[in-house]
């Protein structure tokens, strides 16, 4: 169910001498299915636009619909959109307080008064669907690994059946291999279950491998809505407000400044092979 | 000897259930060794739960070995009357800048370090300057440190260190929340202070870029040292830094692909410099 924001601003501390103005006019729509990538300096309202997602905050002014539905008007079911528009914050881990993983991912489905077979049922199944293995479903959280803590914070989330799953830096502090399983577990949960998410990251290389659009906030506004390739090509721009674009467009840039007939659309590694090899393919 | 010298360290400490019970012993760092030198700049890998963290504790007294000694300047960190001269030797800043930061203006906060070691008012002074320059926040040193940016905060951590005028500083994964820019910020400081004030570095990280500038690197696994050498001798390593969870710089991969379709690419190429050079090799 698509999510449209018409024209939404958010003022921190409105009508005080502090007001911050975190999100300025934003218009936006997210379709179903999509694979978002929203980049942005810290501070630039990233945090606070998805949390106007599922009705956390309200917007000072303009409005955001789920589904054609004013989610602030009277009498619409805010408990329904938190199940259907699942948030995992930054560093879900710190959340888990079960005495083991199972009865943590069950406590959201439970919430929600399904019968505790359909809770179970969820929760297996949201297990599973982070890749987690049926030895560690008895154990306590907090004997895993950052990684597992991570994935069973996600499947918890998972397990309310959301139609539009967000996350919020999924894969900081985890290590390399750590933050590929994780995004590798969540391109493939796309695949499967034709969920739309959006990826809130300051990791150019994942956003790029990811994501089939990426939208970049400045100062509370939305500065680029694009595919990787159209948004990376503006790295003087992105580079003026805080980000990059991965190092292997720079890889590609290099080359083009000496004499390399190379495209400039370069964002993944497995481009940048294919394009290298074809340039010296056609020598 | 050293700035830094450890002699077959082994941490252990014992898990026990909710009873109280000894379920039983978890070795964190096993039989580890290193030499730094003063002025080095040293990198640590290794996934989470490979034991650099605990190995990063060990080197101002926060934790003591089980087994082996740690000396840092000459000290032993068992003696209990070292530690407050081992903690101002090697001072360490960690990865949440918010729980470091404890002043309301930031020239108030970098002083705290200094006012609590006993040096006269004027010099505290002296420091806070000297350390908010060399780490590029000196113009916002009348700042409240809940108006700065999170590379702005790590750095205003890392002037705090600075003004102790340690020997060494331990940094344990201080980029870990920082937005590109941030990271850029905080690793241009760190690389200050080692080459301007020859400040003795230990960076842990899991940003494989931020390692090629590094005189060493150590790759932990298990709590022991599963690699160690240059930035361009560990990153030969692609497929043994993968086995350990890790990865190479982007342009190290590209080049490690590349050679794997016949380009003949060198190993532990680091810069994009050097790949292009690389591949001018390749065009003759």
């Amino acid at each position: 169910m698509p999510i449209i924001l018409d024209k939404v601003s958010h003022i921190y501390g409105e009508d005080t001498a502090m007001a911050v103005r975190a999100l300025d006019n934003i218009s936006l729509v997210i379709p179903d299915g999509q694979f978002i990538g929203l980049i942005g300096h810290t501070g630039s309202g990233k945090s606070t636009l998805v949390q106007h997602l599922n009705g956390l905050m309200k917007a000072t002014s303009g409005a955001v619909y789920f589904n054609g539905e004013d989610i602030d008007s009277e009498g619409f079911d805010k408990k329904k959109l938190r199940s259907k528009v699942g948030l995992v914050f930054q560093y879900p881990e710190h959340q888990l307080f079960e005495t083991d993983v199972f009865s943590d991912v069950c406590f959201g489905p439970k919430n929600l008064g399904l019968t505790k077979k359909e809770t179970e049922l969820r929760a297996y199944a949201a297990l599973k669907l982070v890749g987690l293995e049926d030895a560690y479903f008895y154990q306590s959280p907090f004997d895993l690994s950052g990684g597992q803590k991570r994935r069973v914070a996600i499947a918890g989330v998972l397990a309310m059946k959301p139609e539009v799953l967000v996350l919020d830096e999924p894969t900081a502090g985890l290590d390399p291999k750590g933050r590929d399983e994780i995004l590798d577990q969540i391109a493939a949960l796309k695949r499967e279950t034709g969920i739309t998410v959006l990826l809130v990251s300051h990791s150019m290389e994942d956003v790029a491998k990811y994501v089939d659009r990426i939208i970049v906030m400045n100062k509370g506004r939305v500065m680029y809505d694009d595919e990787p390739r159209e948004v990376f090509k503006q790295y003087h721009e992105l580079e003026a407000v805080g980000l990059a674009a991965p190092q292997v467009t720079y890889i590609m840039k290099e080359l083009r400044e000496h004499g390399y007939d190379v495209g400039d659309e370069v964002t993944t590694i497995e481009e940048a092979k294919q394009e290298i090899l074809a340039y010296f393919r056609e020598r | 000897m050293g700035i830094i010298k450890v002699r077959d360290l082994v941490y252990e400490y014992i898990r026990r259930d909710e009873e109280g019970n000894v379920e039983g012993i978890t070795t964190a760092v096993d039989d580890v060794d290193l030499d730094i030198e003063q002025g080095d700049f040293v990198a640590v890998l290794g996934h989470n739960g490979s034991g650099k963290s605990t190995l990063a504790k060990h080197l101002n007294a926060i934790l003591y070995p089980s087994e082996g000694t740690v000396w840092v300047d000459g000290k032993d960190t068992k003696e209990e009357k070292y530690v407050w001269d081992i903690r101002q030797t090697a001072g360490m800043v960690f990865q949440n800048p918010d729980n470091q930061i404890i002043g309301q203006i930031v020239e108030e906060d970098v002083g705290f370090g200094p006012e609590n070691m006993g040096v006269p008012t004027k010099e505290i002074w002296e420091r806070v300057e000297e350390s908010l320059k060399a780490v590029g926040m000196y113009q916002f040193r009348k700042f409240s440190p809940n108006k700065l940016s999170g590379g702005q905060k790590q750095r205003v951590s890392i002037a705090g260190v600075i003004a102790m005028h340690p020997k060494c500083i331990v940094l344990d994964e201080p980029t870990a929340m920082l937005d590109p820019k941030g990271r850029k910020e905080v690793l241009r400081a760190v690389r200050a202070l080692n080459d301007v004030e020859h400040i003795t570095v230990i960076l842990i990280t899991h940003y494989m870029e931020e390692v090629i500038y590094a005189d060493k690197v150590y790759v932990m696994d298990q709590g022991k040292v599963a690699i160690q050498g240059t930035p361009r001798e560990v990153f030969s390593e692609v497929e043994k830094l993968k086995e350990l969870r890790l990865d190479v710089p982007q342009v190290t991969l590209l080049a490690y692909e590349l050679a794997k379709e016949g380009l003949r690419m060198p190993k532990g190429v680091l810069t994009n410099r050097e790949f292009r050079e690389a591949l001018d090799q390749c065009r003759r």
